[in-house]
């Protein structure tokens, strides 16, 4: 990961606009927006990632069925093939599994679980990394030597294992008595404690460089709290490169909670996420039930697919060097 | 040189026992030791014997003390659900995961290298454009995806390949090994390139933007303008020069392969020590995890001091630069 310091966040490079417009027309006249529209893959990619939102939104009046539920659910339903195949039967788009569940409204509400684990460790992640990376380069001396020490020996290790690792010990210390909601906070957390160290060490390398303007010192001289400081003044100027590590890290942070759920030390059966749905599904992979692990699989691959475009254009649209 | 050298390998044993602290600490206060092995109807004097004989009355530093120095001779205490010495398990199940850890990592390098070179030096033809697909692919397929679509189509739908298990294995001492036979080469297939593809795209990445610097660079030009061939400019200068940070990153990235071979080693039920690992995860088996959680960080720690210490030899321009701010 580069550490590029971006000078300023790209809207604002772009020529003021008319006086009395508001900021929808700032937006749209921006540097960001022209490079958005220049490219169609990118265009398609923020769109299906929008969808991806909605139907994760709306899931519950989209779906035939809460899959939730164990009482909406008829074991008469179950292992139904997909419509458009021989054995289909309507209102199940996609199929059921060996529990009579509907595969399109698991997969819609499995959705939602894995964008909101992911979003909420995405946010994790950033506050704690920006903070930890503020105070260790404005502050700097023996505390930025510990956070950054700290950051280092972290970074040697793969987020996945410390993922593992903090969900062992939460099951170890909660027994298995963890239900469905208290596993998706031990998730958000297992992933921001994962995901800190980028954001860190980004804000980190921009606070050393923004310190030494002018902007700091004239702040500093008309008396204004640290704090207020470091949050209102050096920050802003520190977005850029933090959109584009929190673009990159919500793909991180889907596949993370996918891959501790297919491991089966994330989301339980009874309250799926995609990660949970397939590994469910493999297991009826061997009789031939494809549909039950194929749909969850091609949402979470497509999911991600988009997001990392986002991701990558969005790099590439924030970086000086590329203009 | 050596202050470098001592520095660094201080800077190692130092996280070694900051994670000694962390995996003593999970065995410790994570659950109580005593309740996971005796039975839930035990009486309390009972429990008292076992929590004395396994020295959970002494002072916590003692026991810590305790616990590094049977760690360092690998003995890492009795695993819950096995009721056998952890390290037996872990030195039973060493091989497996090595044995693909390692065929991945060469996969990776051979395919990477290759399609790497390949689309640096035809920047715009289809095939280059087919590599960058693929590239942003393995990178957004979730590893258990790419195992699970491996495994449907070669073993559930066509029937060519195992879909588990290392096949038949040849003893060698402690070593067990699939390469010797031919079921074991078999299954270790399709375990190699689930585990190796993401490896592979990050190497080529990183081949295709070393390349596409050095072309730009005046030895380059100067080779061109001595009218040597195309080939020996391209794969004799361009290319070895690219080879350095890749194998660097490579081998950097040995220890991640090893760790994500617990993904791999669940989709194809290989019997490893990541595999191992998941299910000490699931059945809370304290030992196991914090066993494991020190042996990965030992071989991490291990290759981040040699490759620092490999580059400082083999680039003279660092080791100017490391004595001056020494």
């Amino acid at each position: 990961m580069s550490d590029a310091v971006v000078p300023r966040q790209a809207e604002t490079a772009a020529p003021r606009a008319a006086p009395g417009s508001g900021w929808l027309r700032r937006a749209i006249e921006s540097d960001l927006f022209y490079s958005f529209r220049r490219s169609r893959l990118t265009m398609v990619a923020a769109a299906v990632t929008i969808l991806f939102f909605l139907l994760a939104i709306f899931a519950s009046v989209l779906s035939v069925q809460n899959p939730f539920d164990p009482a909406q659910l008829q074991l008469m339903n179950s292992r139904i093939s997909p419509l458009w195949t021989a054995d289909g039967q309507s209102p199940f788009l996609l199929g059921t599994d060996e529990q009579g569940r509907d595969v399109c409204s698991a997969i819609l509400y499995g959705l939602r679980i894995s964008l909101v684990v992911g979003v909420l460790g995405v946010l994790l992640a950033g506050t704690l990394g920006i903070t930890l990376g503020l105070i260790a380069g404005y502050v700097g001396g023996a505390t930025d030597g510990l956070i950054m020490r700290i950051a280092d020996v972290q970074l040697t290790f793969p987020a996945i294992l410390i993922a593992l690792l903090i969900n062992g010990v939460a099951k170890s210390v909660f027994g298995n008595r963890l239900d469905a909601m208290s596993t998706l906070a031990v998730l958000v957390l297992a992933i921001g404690l994962s995901f800190w160290v980028q954001y860190a060490r980004t804000v980190r390398g921009s606070v050393m460089v923004e310190k030494s303007k002018d902007y700091v010192a004239a702040a500093q001289l008309i008396g204004l709290p640290a704090p207020v400081i470091m949050l209102r003044h050096v920050l802003p100027n520190a977005m850029g490169p933090i959109l584009v590590i929190a673009t990159i890290n919500l793909a991180l942070a889907i596949i993370t909670e996918a891959t501790l759920s297919f491991l089966g030390s994330g989301m339980p059966d009874t309250m799926p996420s995609l990660g949970t749905l397939i590994r469910i599904g493999n297991n009826y992979l061997f009789a031939g039930e494809w549909w039950i692990v194929a749909f969850p699989g091609i949402a979470l691959a497509g999911l991600i697919l988009a997001i990392n475009l986002l991701g990558d254009w969005l790099r590439d649209a924030l970086n000086p060097k590329l203009r | 040189m050596l202050a470098f050298t001592l520095r660094r390998a201080l800077q190692a044993i130092g996280v070694m026992i900051a994670v000694g602290i962390i995996a003593f600490s999970m065995f410790r206060f994570a659950g109580d030791p005593v309740n996971q092995i005796v039975g839930l109807d035990t009486p309390a004097a009972e429990r008292e014997a076992v929590r004395k004989s396994l020295g959970l009355d002494d002072p916590v530093p003692v026991q810590f003390v305790r616990y590094f120095i049977n760690a360092a001779q690998f003995k890492f205490g009795i695993s819950y659900q096995f009721r056998q010495p952890v390290s037996n398990l872990l030195i039973e199940r060493m091989p497996a995961t090595l044995e693909l850890a390692t065929c991945a990592t060469i996969l990776a390098m051979v395919f990477g290298i290759l399609m790497g070179v390949y689309s640096a030096l035809r920047r715009d033809s289809f095939l280059a454009k087919v590599f960058q697909a693929v590239s942003l692919i393995g990178i957004s397929l979730p590893t258990f995806l790419i195992g699970i679509l491996l495994i449907y189509l070669f073993a559930v739908t066509l029937g060519w390949l195992p879909s588990f298990g290392r096949g038949d294995v040849v003893r060698i001492g402690w070593w067990t090994t699939g390469l010797l036979t031919v079921s074991g080469l078999k299954a270790l297939i399709m375990p190699s390139i689930t585990l190796g593809l993401f490896q592979m795209t990050l190497i080529m990445r990183l081949v295709r933007a070393e390349m596409l610097e050095v072309l730009r660079t005046d030895y380059i030009r100067f080779a061109r303008a001595r009218g040597l061939t195309t080939r020996a400019i391209h794969f004799g200068h361009a290319l070895k020069n690219t080879l350095v940070p890749v194998i660097t990153v490579a081998g950097l990235q040995f220890g991640s392969v090893i760790a994500f071979a617990i993904i791999t080693e669940t989709v194809f039920q290989w019997p490893g020590m990541g595999l191992m690992f998941v299910q000490a995860v699931q059945n809370v088996d304290i030992p196991i995890m914090a066993a494991y959680l020190l042996m990965v960080s030992l071989i991490f720690v291990t290759i981040n001091l040699v490759v620092d210490i490999l580059y400082t030899i083999v680039d003279p321009r660092l080791r100017s630069t490391i004595s001056r701010t020494a």
